[in-house]
């Protein structure tokens, strides 16, 4: 472990768990959120849950902040279980960012930190926080004022301020152009360097492949599968993706039987194959489409990625299920 | 100097202090707070204002014989507006209200006395006086001897214009106002924006979260008291008769109550149009019935206990016995109960319906 010691602290569990929950279930009236899941964080490490939207993601880490109740199951976090006595305690360890949480708009970023700071009994000083988001000349700036980049790494910041063990990111990206994601990637980065643990939601498959130790994946409440990005990738057992558009019908079973093709799937208007070989495989499905009479509107491959994962084991696109 | 390891803020002062910082920073809501009222009691105090006692008027009817002596007669009347009109307009004159009284007069000759007739809206009181007015001009200029030695002695007392009345009113009527929508709405949008959410995923007690809405109700309502009646004393001269403290303890409890019951209404509803709603259904009775704009004496005796129970009525009274009666503290123990009472309950049912997200 790189963190300093906590003082009078309760110490991390032996077994370095730093989150564990068991068939944990949560019913809303109409929709069960989250139907059975289990998993476990180790200390240290950065997970990911990565799905849809409605997939269950806040509702899962709104229960394992201890903010909602779950109808079934177990949570552990940090060695405790919510409301035995020691939530107070616990809250004094966790950072959290919640999705949409809209900070008061008339204070200002430095009056916004001081105030998340008086919460907790230990925090960092409000101007060292401010730098490591980065936000030093927007210190004396209103929130109202604020890009939507700078109000998340603010939120991010009133997560920090308290020098936590653990961060809950609810999707600390979502909406932000690229150059805002690279600085709060940055900042979940160095957290990480300082030996924190991060539990983050996000339907970015960039986003998890390059943060995160392991991604769960996520769907209608339960777990489809769950490893590190890399090996997920992998056992997808292709190394292409080819994705393209064409007018006219092609059969799914003649397009997958294709040479050095492994599946296809149809996301509404286009055609995505897993490919093994893309020098077999792309003359082979030109030769299809024109034994079928069905003319090519776009073609494109990509490397096989954590959302090709997830198309091929929903049927469906992340970003449009 | 900012950064150095300064002792821990109090999470209570620092809320205290966000929130006020918030309500600085919306001109509107200091508009509301501390403009409003006071154009509110400049317009009515001027609509009101108190004027030079009115002079009755008398119509003398053209024409018939004894008018030019009644006419005469009247003359050094001193409290009388006497005017000669012929009949018809005389008739007009009566009938909307620009004369209080038509006198016609008979014969005028030496041997026949002078008789005269009195035409006057016996519903008006102003008729009446006018009637006795012009008869006792008359009966003196012919001569009358009085025997009754009578001296006048008019009196103006402090205290009793409306402008008086109206200054604890508007006192008592902001209080509730600030009270309710300063606590609601701020309650309201912090769930809305899932902040009271983010507040409780941190160890921030949410008694002190709820305790920074009276705190910094208290140094609102300072603020609030001495704008409105500040400007009634520098304008109107309307004083505060009784002590300074008991009208801190009166405005206190008031705030208090009313911090209560908007912080009641604000404890379920997600929405600040829901919020809003809950809001003026509970202010409109008050506004009306509870003697902000006038007493609520013109309702029926059977409807008064029921106002009285009401807390702007209590806060109202004892605004009104300590700054326009002078009277102590102990005199409005009643209104102090019933404020309390409010207040309690109002608290205590607020915590336990509270929604934190
Ligand atoms: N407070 C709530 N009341 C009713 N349904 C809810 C509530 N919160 C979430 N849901 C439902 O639960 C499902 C999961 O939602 P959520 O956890 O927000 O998913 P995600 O964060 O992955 O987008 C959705 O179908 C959503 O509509
Ligand atoms: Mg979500």
């Amino acid at each position: 472990m790189t963190r300093k010691p906590h003082g009078d602290r309760v110490p991390l569990p032996a077994n370095g768990v730093a989150v564990r929950c068991a068939g944990l279930v949560k019913r809303y009236e109409d929709v069960t959120a989250v139907a059975g899941l289990d998993l476990e964080v180790a200390q240290g490490e950065c997970f990911g849950l990565l799905g849809p939207n409605g997939a269950g993601k806040t509702t899962t880490v709104e229960v394992l902040e201890g903010l909602t109740p779950p109808d079934e199951g177990v949570v552990e976090v940090l060695g405790c279980r919510w409301g035995s006595g020691r939530d107070h305690e616990l809250r004094e360890r966790l950072g959290v960012q919640l999705q949409e949480t809209q900070l008061g708009e008339k204070l200002t970023v430095e009056e916004t930190l001081r105030l998340f700071a008086s919460f907790f009994a230990r925090s960092r000083p409000v101007g060292e926080v401010i730098a490591t988001v980065e936000l030093e000349e927007k210190r004396r700036a209103r929130v109202g004022k604020l890009s939507g980049g700078q109000k998340q790494r603010l939120a991010l910041a009133c997560a920090l301020v308290s020098d936590p063990d653990m961060l809950f990111l609810d999707e600390p990206t979502t909406g932000l152009d690229p150059q805002a994601r690279l600085r709060v990637w940055d900042v979940v980065e160095r957290f990480r360097a300082r030996g924190g643990t991060v539990l983050l939601t996000t339907h970015a498959m960039e986003e998890a492949s390059r943060l995160c130790d392991r991604v769960a994946i996520m769907d209608r409440g339960r777990i489809l599968t769950l490893g590190r990005p890399a090996a997920l990738v992998a056992a997808l057992g292709v190394d292409q993706i080819v994705e393209f558009r064409a007018r006219g019908e092609v059969a799914a079973e003649r397009l997958a039987a294709l040479p050095g093709v492994r599946g296809a799937v149809r996301t509404d208007d286009a055609w995505q194959l897993s490919v093994r070989r893309i020098d077999e495989a792309l003359p082979a499905l030109l030769g299809e489409l024109e034994r079928c009479g069905v003319a090519l509107e776009s073609l494109a491959t990509h490397q096989a990625t954590l959302e090709d994962v997830f198309v091929s084991l929903t049927g469906r696109a992340l970003r449009d299920a | 100097m900012r950064e150095r390891p300064a002792p821990r803020p109090h999470p209570l002062v620092e809320l205290t202090r966000a929130r006020l910082l918030e309500f600085v920073r919306e001109p509107e809501a200091v508009f509301w707070v501390f403009v409003f009222p006071v154009l509110l009691a400049l317009a009515l105090g001027i609509a009101f204002r108190t004027r030079p006692p009115e002079r009755l008027r008398a119509v003398v009817v053209r024409g018939t014989p004894g008018a030019a002596r009644v006419a005469a007669l009247l003359a050094g009347a001193p409290d009388l507006d006497v005017a000669v009109l012929d009949a018809a307009a005389a008739a007009r004159a009566l009938r909307t209200s620009r004369a209080d009284v038509v006198v016609d007069a008979g014969p005028d000759r030496q041997d026949v006395p002078l008789a005269v007739t009195y035409r006057y809206d016996l519903t008006r009181a102003e008729g009446r006086a006018a009637r006795l007015a012009v008869d006792d001009a008359l009966e003196r200029a012919l001569g009358r001897r009085d025997r009754l030695a009578a001296r006048e002695e008019p009196v103006t007392a402090p205290g009793t214009r409306y402008i008086d009345f109206l200054i604890p009113g508007l006192v008592g009527l902001n209080l509730m106002g600030s009270g309710m929508w300063g606590l609601g709405f701020a309650v309201v949008q912090a769930r809305t924006r899932k902040l009271l959410k983010r507040f409780a995923a941190t160890p921030m007690r949410r008694s002190h979260y709820l305790l920074s809405f009276i705190l910094s109700r208290l140094v609102g309502l300072v603020l609030e008291v001495a704008v409105v009646v500040g400007f009634g004393w520098l304008l109107f001269g309307v004083a505060v008769r009784g002590s300074i403290l008991a009208l801190a303890a009166v405005a206190f409890l008031g705030s208090l109550t009313f911090a209560g019951i908007g912080l009641l209404v604000a404890a379920r509803p997600r929405t600040v149009e829901g919020v809003s709603g809950w809001m003026n259904l509970v202010q409109l009775p008050m506004w009306l019935a509870s003697g902000s704009f006038f007493s609520y004496e013109r309702f029926p005796a059977a409807a008064r206990p029921l106002i009285r129970a009401l807390p702007l009525t209590a806060l109202n009274d004892a605004l009104r016995a300590v700054i326009n009666d002078g009277a102590p503290l102990a005199a409005t123990a009643h209104e102090l109960l019933v404020m309390a009472a409010w207040a309690a309950v109002s608290f205590a049912l607020a915590l336990r319906l509270f929604r934190w997200q």
